[in-house]
């Protein structure tokens, strides 16, 4: 009784990993030191780039003020980008998810909208805007077909799965009532998934504000095209301003989405919005951000 | 019996109050406001729009034999590249991004600095865009995949880190109690009481993250960053668009076989 309190010793570890956990630990880090040998990785380049990374940082700051007319200039556009993108993408993937939902719709209806979906998705925003430069030339036009694709990709696919998943005893109710096709979208479809759209839109419209920055790099618009040209001739207290400018335009658009899903979803009145930030980000997959 | 205590309701039903009209139509006038401004004035050049199905035509007609002799050599290796980068990056940023998402949750670091700070660097890692992550590598390590790779993991840690802290602060606080009040230490309560519980999140953070790295890595190399998009730009900039075929099929499959795995990997882990 004298020594209750000291632990049994014993061999094992409770709870000890299985072989197999242990194996695949041990194959992570030999892959990783492998990969990082493959890759260039090494001891002389990391301290090179310890050195230039101060120097790098030195000369981002302070940013410089001089030339805030081209600033504006590409901030202007990669608005217009996003704003008309998210349009177009919000517009056209109405109808096709609509069509694509297997529940309302014959199997030749939905099998090709889920082909276009499919597609849109299928390659990143900017490789679109690649081949949509080389269609319509430079160009904000180009950013804006891009991420219209990229946008029919994203809220195509998720609001064809909000419609999937609606309750079909309201349809048939409304279809009882003799309501026409329309009217059974409209009155029983509808009011069903309009939250989780509105979710998916403002999201998507969040994520064209960040991608429209981007699609610049390819020549397809906006300020990335200043950005990248920026870096290529080291105006590096230009790109910090450049950079701030845009993390500053993706949290005014975050607070824009958030009252949006506040007021149409949660019908907030004015002081609602100025009392409380009401958070609604269930309906948000965490894809890219 | 009691009618004098009825407070007087409307008689008309209305769906909303006039605040909150007020507030719906002020949301409906900015929208619309934007749109118009934004097609008003963005910059549209006709003459490009009009023979765009003639370019496109003669793009995928320059396209069309897809040059599959060249996937040899070069292209290959750029490829293997890419997929070393992306798994790379995920494992350098699930390191990085573990100790800020266990200081991110407020029940595991009661302490509102650090959860705001680790916050801010969460935050300030995914409001940069990848590609803006390759390019600042750049400048530091130079051009090629330690960039990209140092990019991918930067980019993911805002990503890993936020659904890890929100994985944490969901995990119930029953075993955590138990163990800490036999005298645990706050390693064996991390062990024992709150890997358990995530696990099932961590993998499928970690997996979920690995898919889209797979997908960005290949563009990572437009701005000289390493991988397949370096293949991509210099076919591109020779006007090889047969080879520009090759690497997009290229890309294409790897983000199909990426899903695949992620699906599988998925059932066995979870």
């Amino acid at each position: 009784m004298a020594n209750v309190g000291a632990p049994a010793k014993t061999d094992s570890v409770p709870f000890a990993l299985s072989w197999k956990a242990r194996a695949g630990g041990i194959l992570v880090v030999i892959y990783a030191i492998y990969a990082s040998t493959q890759l260039g990785f090494s001891w002389s380049r990391f301290q090179s780039g310890i050195d230039l990374g101060a120097r790098f940082l030195s000369r981002l700051f302070p940013p410089s003020i001089e030339r805030l007319d081209v600033l504006w200039q590409g901030i202007a556009e990669s608005l217009e980008i996003a704003v008309l993108a998210s349009t177009l993408g919000i517009l056209l993937s109405l109808p096709i998810s609509l069509l694509g939902a297997r529940n309302l719709m014959p199997a030749w209806a939905t099998w090709p909208s889920r082909a276009i979906v499919a597609l849109c998705r299928a390659l990143h925003p900017v490789i679109v805007a690649i081949i949509f430069v080389k269609a319509v030339g430079f160009g904000a036009l180009a950013g804006v077909l891009a991420l219209t694709v990229a946008s029919i990709g994203f809220i195509g696919k998720l609001f064809t799965e909000a419609i999937e998943e609606i309750s079909l005893k309201q349809v048939e109710a409304v279809r009882a009532s003799g309501a026409s096709f329309a009217n059974v979208i409209v009155f029983a479809v509808m009011p069903q998934v309009f939250a989780r759209f509105v979710g998916f839109s403002t999201y998507q419209l969040d994520s064209n504000l960040r991608n429209s920055t981007m699609v610049g790099i390819v020549g397809a618009g906006g300020i990335g095209g200043t950005l990248f040209s920026a870096f290529q001739r080291f105006d590096y207290d230009f790109v910090c301003t450049i950079l701030l400018t845009i993390i500053a335009i993706i949290m005014a658009g975050e607070i824009l989405a958030r009252m949006v899903r506040a007021i149409l979803l949660d019908n907030a009145s004015i002081s609602d919005l100025l009392r409380r930030k009401p958070q609604r980000l269930k309906d948000e997959p965490g894809e890219d951000a | 019996m009691n009618s004098h205590s009825l407070p007087s309701y409307p008689t008309q039903w209305t769906r909303y109050s006039s605040g909150q009209r007020l507030l719906r139509f002020a949301l409906y006038l900015l929208f619309i406001a934007a749109i118009v401004q934004s097609a008003r004035t963005v910059d549209v050049i006709p003459e490009f729009l009009y023979d765009a199905p003639e370019q496109m035509a003669d793009l995928l007609h320059r396209m069309w034999p897809i040059d599959w002799a060249s996937f040899q050599g070069d292209i290959s290796r750029a490829l293997i590249e890419t997929l070393h980068m992306a798994t790379l990056g995920t494992l350098l940023s699930v390191v990085l991004a573990v100790p800020v998402g266990l200081l991110a949750a407020n029940n595991l670091t009661p302490n509102r600095g650090l959860n705001m700070l680790a916050r801010f660097i969460l935050v300030s890692s995914r409001s940069i865009n990848s590609l803006v992550w390759a390019l600042l590598f750049i400048a530091i390590f130079g051009p090629g995949a330690v960039a990209g790779t140092m990019a991918i993991a930067f980019r993911s840690i805002g990503f890993v880190g936020k659904l890890l802290g929100e994985a944490i602060e969901e995990a119930q606080p029953g075993p955590v109690e138990a163990l800490t009040a036999t005298g645990a230490s706050l390693s064996s309560v991390i062990q024992y009481g709150y890997w358990p519980q995530i696990r099932p999140a961590f993998w499928s953070i970690v997996l979920l993250r690995w898919d889209i790295n797979v997908r960005e890595s290949a563009v990572l190399g437009l701005v000289g960053a390493g991988g397949i998009g370096m293949a991509l730009n210099s076919a591109m900039d020779l006007f090889q668009w047969d080879r520009v075929a090759l690497i997009l099929v290229l890309i294409f499959a790897i983000v199909i076989l990426a899903e695949i795995i992620i699906t599988r990997s998925r059932r066995h882990l979870l």
